[in-house]
């Protein structure tokens, strides 16, 4: 388990203090894959190095299974990074070691004999579906072969914990869902507790089983994905999960937004609603996806703006259990 | 063609002794250099402001005394490290001295060049090493050097080929070579001949050695894809 207490980071420079960190709570359950997710400069890069201590806080704790990272002597600690994996945007692999010696790398430094680490370094490659390609150097691997050498490298050691800094971010969206799905192989076959940090709501939707929000250094929300997404609670979730909300050019009347929070049968229901109340609505957004059979996601219609047209459309919404709030 | 004494002089095989004079020179002052200016560039680079291990105070010490002995005319710091080089190597005449006086001249140098070599390691990739619990020795010995590798060969052509002006320098105040030829019989003895064949076969060594060094540089870095 980790947890975060009351962490705070502040830098200073020569003119100012940048607070990249404030009043941070959180905890990551054992076995669970947890995205951080914020806009650019919110603070989530800083938080993730928080965690192994990359950055040192300047004020609350870390602590990894109960013990405290701020309180143990380096030695220690360097110790504790081994259960620690991560990875990151820029795969950062040694540039001069070919893709088996860059496995190896973290056994070396845990003193692991050669042949067992060579052995060990194999094994993962297989995992990691680059078997072949052990005796090529990083220049020569693609972007998703690179952060496949990377995550074989960040779990060389048997970590517990796998970071993991917008490692998709630098990757297109064929490499990105690979990538994804590695990872959660690797949670659900090692039990690898994963933390991913991204500014993609993709990501967090695609592989996270829980989900906090950051947002000027803070959390602004914290929960499951799919309540999260469903009924997002602060004014930073919604825009990362509804990027869209203006009204298409020219056209007047009301907008309204539709909830799916998986509540809803599978029945088509706009179709139902336009059928039965005999108005044509405008459908200017919708983000809609299955997640295990029940469907979540919003859907913003721009209403006739004929008055009495809008009232049948909403009493039809409130009679089929569909949420709405309307649209300033 | 040639004057009488560039016969004397290649009948005496004294061209090829004082190439492999100033190759002598050469080598060896810019092996004990490294051995000074490797682990002077390295607390450089580990020791600044965004290092491994910052120690500001350290580092602008070092930093100014690199500085002052790097704005000093070489020929100038060699001559003033003559009785210095007495206190230490036991004499200020001689190979000894100037191979004590060229190290004084070429170690800030070198301990630059390896700075700036080291400097262009990623960041990325000291902080990768460092989330996997790497001691900072170990990003010393298994990260800083091994991915500096080939521009460390780049920067030891280069400072070689620096060292082998400076010997050719020290000719004029003593030491043997190439430099001390073209000066003792070139110029003093009015055949410009003699200087330009001095000219040349420095031209040659200096060629080889920047071939050869670039060769292996480009043969160890494996960041090229196409070989």
């Amino acid at each position: 388990m980790i947890e975060l207490k009351n962490l705070g980071k502040t830098f200073h420079t020569k003119e100012q203090e940048i607070v990249a960190l404030r009043n941070i709570d959180l905890t990551i359950n054992d076995g669970e894959i947890f995205g951080i997710i914020g806009l650019s400069g919110a603070g989530k890069s800083t938080l993730v190095r928080c965690i192994n201590l990359l950055e040192k806080p300047t004020s609350g704790d870390v602590l990894i299974d109960g013990q405290s990272l701020t309180q143990m002597p380096r030695r220690e600690l360097l110790k504790t990074r081994r259960n620690i994996g991560m990875i990151f945007q820029g795969f950062n692999l040694l540039e001069q070691r070919s893709v088996l010696k860059n496995v190896c790398y973290p056994l070396e430094i845990a003193k692991v004999p050669k042949a067992q680490a060579e052995a060990r370094a194999r094994e993962l490659l297989q995992v990691v579906g680059l078997a072949d390609r052990e005796s090529a150097y990083p220049a020569q691997l693609s972007g998703g072969q690179k952060q496949r050498v990377a995550i074989a490298r960040a779990l060389a050691t048997n970590p517990k914990y796998l970071l993991c800094d917008e490692a998709t971010s630098a990757l297109d969206p064929n490499t990105t869902r690979s990538i994804l799905e590695l990872l959660r192989e690797i949670n659900r076959t090692m039990g690898v507790t994963i933390v991913v940090i991204t500014h993609e709501m993709k990501v967090i939707d695609t592989i996270c089983d829980r989900v906090a929000i950051i947002d000027h250094s803070q959390i602004a929300e914290v929960g499951r994905v799919s309540d999260v997404f469903s009924s997002p609670g602060s004014d930073i979730a919604k825009e990362l999960i509804m990027p869209m909300a203006a009204s298409a050019p020219g056209v007047s009347g009301d907008r309204i937004r539709i909830v799916f929070d998986g509540t809803s049968s599978k029945k088509p229901l706009i179709a139902n609603m336009i059928m039965t109340c005999q108005v044509a609505v405008n459908i200017l957004f919708a983000d809609l996806k299955d997640v295990n059979g029940a469907c979540y996601g919003h859907m913003i219609i721009q209403l006739p703006e004929d008055e009495r047209a809008e009232q049948k459309v909403l009493s039809w919404l409130s009679a089929n259990g569909l949420k709405y709030t309307k649209e300033a | 063609m040639f004057s009488d004494l560039f016969y004397q002089l290649l009948e005496e095989n004294m061209f090829l002794t004082a190439a492999w004079e100033t190759i002598y020179l050469t080598v060896i002052s810019t092996v004990i250099s490294y051995g000074f200016g490797v682990p002077l560039g390295l607390i450089l680079c580990v020791t600044d402001r965004d290092g491994i291990y910052p120690i500001p105070w350290l580092n602008k010490i070092l930093s100014v005394l690199v500085n002052i002995f790097r704005s000093i005319p070489f020929i100038i710091l060699m001559v003033a490290m003559f009785p210095v080089a007495r206190l230490v190597v036991g004499t200020s005449v001689g190979n000894k001295a100037l191979i004590f006086s060229l190290v004084v001249g070429a170690a800030p140098y070198v301990a630059r060049m390896v700075e700036s070599s080291i400097k262009e390691v990623d960041r990325g990739i000291i902080e990768a090493s460092q989330a996997m619990g790497t001691s900072n020795m170990g990003i010393i010995l298994k990260v800083l050097i091994p991915e500096a590798k080939p521009s460390l060969i780049v920067g030891a052509v280069i400072s070689t080929v620096t060292i082998l002006s400076y010997t050719a320098m020290a000719g004029t105040v003593g030491a043997g070579g190439l430099g001390r030829i073209a000066i003792a019989y070139g110029h003093q003895r009015f055949s410009p001949d003699i200087t330009w064949v001095c000219m040349i076969l420095t031209v040659i060594i200096v060629q080889v050695i920047q071939e050869l060094g670039m060769f292996i540089a480009h043969k160890t870095d494996k960041r090229i894809r196409n070989k």
